[in-house]
């Protein structure tokens, strides 16, 4: 028999690839999901996991012999590795305190006044010059800012401020401002040009001058985004470990003087963790720590991105 | 004073509006916050050139650290950064690119699934660089480590830090850059591409593959090298995940431990026991370090610069 379906049979192979092309399409656009899942899972593990390691201190009957809650508040001092180990929180607190605070009363004048710099007065021509160094200081790995902060900036602030110590919270501060300095900047930068030109030439048209205009109008305009390239700037310098860890001096004093050694939560996690046994309560409260530099950042982070959808919609609405 | 416009004689307005010494002052002193940066960021790199540049010789560059690391060359720590790397990037671009392409292409940008998803990105960013150490620990090393040893019935040999795990724990902290970068090159396309692919019969996918992703090559390859550049820097998170002090052979398998540079930064700066005779040596290795990186980031810049004139040149 000769097959008489012959012009029928293409018509099949049509429908046959387009269900196949239509299964492959779907396939694809799963896996596609699943990629972008991935960064959601790997917030959740990121929780789940250094939070269940902490997770004895709350638990455990035998590490809360040794550590518990209560006394990372009463104990006085941080004394991990004492053949009675004292796990006071308190310093390390207040070490970072001052660090961070040093950091950012440095940081955020000179980051929030480069950017107003950079988006209102700079011509084309000195703006190439500063983005890229911006970009470069941006590049620069932590480890080598935390080199730099113990080798040449600690003698250099010592001789200037005669502080007791090389090492102290404030050089550390000043070593860890140059690692927040970019992310404040280009956040500050981009909400003060999100910012309509109308805004500026209605203000220069009724004969305010360039300055009054930039202080008053554009940067008012653009507060939530110089709000939230703070809190980032804010979220970068708590969290961030190398600069500390070198440049601190990591002497867990707790004293209020900013010319003294200081440890930071991040520091004190890197020093301590690769000679701890895991699971014993030293472990779990170093995880302790972590968890709560998350969920510290993660707030800081989350205020930061209301922030700036709030300049999002409110310069979409004008 | 007075002056004729249009045949009216008018009194002139002063020409100059009085001087604002104030704002003058102000405006110089933003100049000089700019001028700061750039200062420091040229006193930083200055520096490290400047003590760096006669330590870095070939004999440095392919040698291995002698006599208590106070001599010798820093070759393990170049080949243990770049397998790091490597690792890190083949196992970060495919996941990154697929998020970008999925958030671009294919979300309803007001979807529950979507806003959770770029929730997590904003957020996973400002994740702490030792807190995912610690994740790299608690969930890479003790957990799918230790739980592959017990299925596999082996001693310890996935249970503990290695190559594998500090490269895994720096792929998920540089995802966020490759999304962020991947998407903004994707963003640029023009939406008159898509259509005219589509209007040919093409599908959603073979638009992405032929047409997409070419146009936004540039833009992903920026994505992965500055992710390389950091990843290359990062020490926190490969403190306890993977990178050794001081190892005498390279690493030859994923279990392995590795000598980085950032890290050997770290250990030469800080645990030295003789700080002046490791001075040259640590310099050198800064300066190698900050080279990798800085060359990195700048051909990201270029890339990201070209990008940017294309687009502009288009509209």
């Amino acid at each position: 028999m000769i097959p008489s379906a012959g012009p029928l049979q293409p018509g099949v192979n049509v429908a046959r690839r387009r269900r196949l092309q239509r299964l492959r399409e779907a396939f694809i656009a799963w896996v596609l999901r699943a990629c972008a899942f991935s960064a959601v899972a790997g917030l959740l593990l990121i929780m789940v996991f250094v939070f269940r390691e902490a997770l004895p201190i709350f638990t455990s009957a035998e590490t809360q012999r040794e550590a518990n809650f209560l006394g990372f508040f009463t104990v006085p001092n941080w004394q991990p590795v004492s053949d009675v180990p004292k796990y006071g929180l308190v310093p390390l607190l207040v070490g970072t305190f001052k660090i961070v605070f040093v950091a950012m009363a440095f940081a955020v004048p000179v980051a929030v006044l480069a950017a107003l710099f950079a988006s209102e007065f700079a011509s084309p021509r000195l703006r190439e010059i500063l983005k890229p160094a911006i970009e470069l200081l941006a590049g620069i790995p932590s480890v080598v800012l935390g080199f730099f902060g113990l080798m040449v900036l600690a003698s250099w602030l010592q001789s200037v401020t005669g502080a007791p110590v090389r090492l102290n919270a404030f050089n550390a501060g000043i070593a860890l401002s140059l690692g927040i300095l970019p992310t404040t900047f280009s956040v500050c930068e981009d909400a003060l040009r999100a910012v309509p030109k109308s805004y500026r030439e209605a203000s220069l048209a009724l004969g305010a001058s360039r300055w009054q205009t930039a202080w008053r109008v554009t940067l008012p305009a653009a507060s939530a985004g110089v709000a939230a390239a703070i809190l980032l700037g804010l979220a970068r310098a708590t969290g961030e470990t190398m600069i500390v860890l070198m440049a601190s001096g990591n002497a867990a004093l707790g004293t209020a003087s900013v010319f003294d050694s200081a440890r930071t939560l991040s520091a004190t996690i890197a020093a301590e963790l690769a000679e701890v046994v895991v699971g014993s309560p030293h472990y779990s409260v170093l995880f302790f720590l972590g968890a709560l530099l998350f969920l510290i950042t993660f707030v800081v982070n989350v205020a930061a991105g209301l922030l700036v959808d709030r300049l999002r919609r409110r310069l979409a609405g004008a | 004073m007075s002056a004729t416009i249009l045949g009216q004689k008018v009194a002139a307005l002063p020409r100059k509006q009085p001087r604002d010494f104030a704002g003058g002052a102000f405006t110089a002193l933003s100049g000089a916050a700019a001028a700061l940066i750039v200062l420091m960021t040229a006193v930083i790199i200055g520096d490290v050139v400047l003590h760096g540049w006669q330590t870095v010789t070939w004999e440095f560059l392919s040698g291995v650290p002698r006599e208590g690391m106070t001599k010798g060359g820093i070759w393990p720590a170049i080949y243990g950064s770049v397998l790091l790397v490597v690792l890190m990037t083949v196992a970060l671009v495919p996941f990154g690119v697929g998020a970008a392409i999925y958030l671009n292409e294919y979300a309803n940008p007001d979807a529950p699934f979507t806003r959770i998803v770029r929730f997590a990105v904003h957020n996973l960013a400002g994740v702490p660089s030792i807190v995912f150490g610690l994740f790299g620990l608690g969930f890479f090393v003790q957990f799918v480590g230790v739980q592959m040893d017990r299925a596999l019935g082996l001693d310890v040999t996935w249970g503990q830090p290695a190559l594998i795990w500090a490269s895994l724990t720096l792929a998920l902290l540089n995802l966020p850059v490759v999304i962020v970068t991947t998407e903004e090159a994707l963003r640029a396309v023009p939406r008159e591409m898509r259509e005219a692919s589509l209007a040919l019969g093409a599908t959603r996918w073979q638009t992405i593959r032929n047409v997409l992703l070419p146009q936004a090559m540039p833009g992903i390859l920026t994505g992965a090298i500055l992710s390389v550049s950091r990843g290359a820097g990062e020490v926190a998170p490969i403190l306890f995940t993977g990178a050794a002090y001081f190892l005498p052979y390279l690493p030859t398998s994923p279990t392995d431990q590795f000598m980085e540079l950032g890290y050997h930064v770290f250990v030469l700066a800080t645990q030295s026991p003789d700080v002046d005779a490791t001075k040259p040596l640590l310099y050198g290795t800064v300066l190698v370090l900050l080279l990798l990186t800085l060359l990195l980031n700048l051909t990201a810049m270029l890339l990201r610069a070209r990008l940017r004139a294309n687009l502009a040149g288009r509209s």
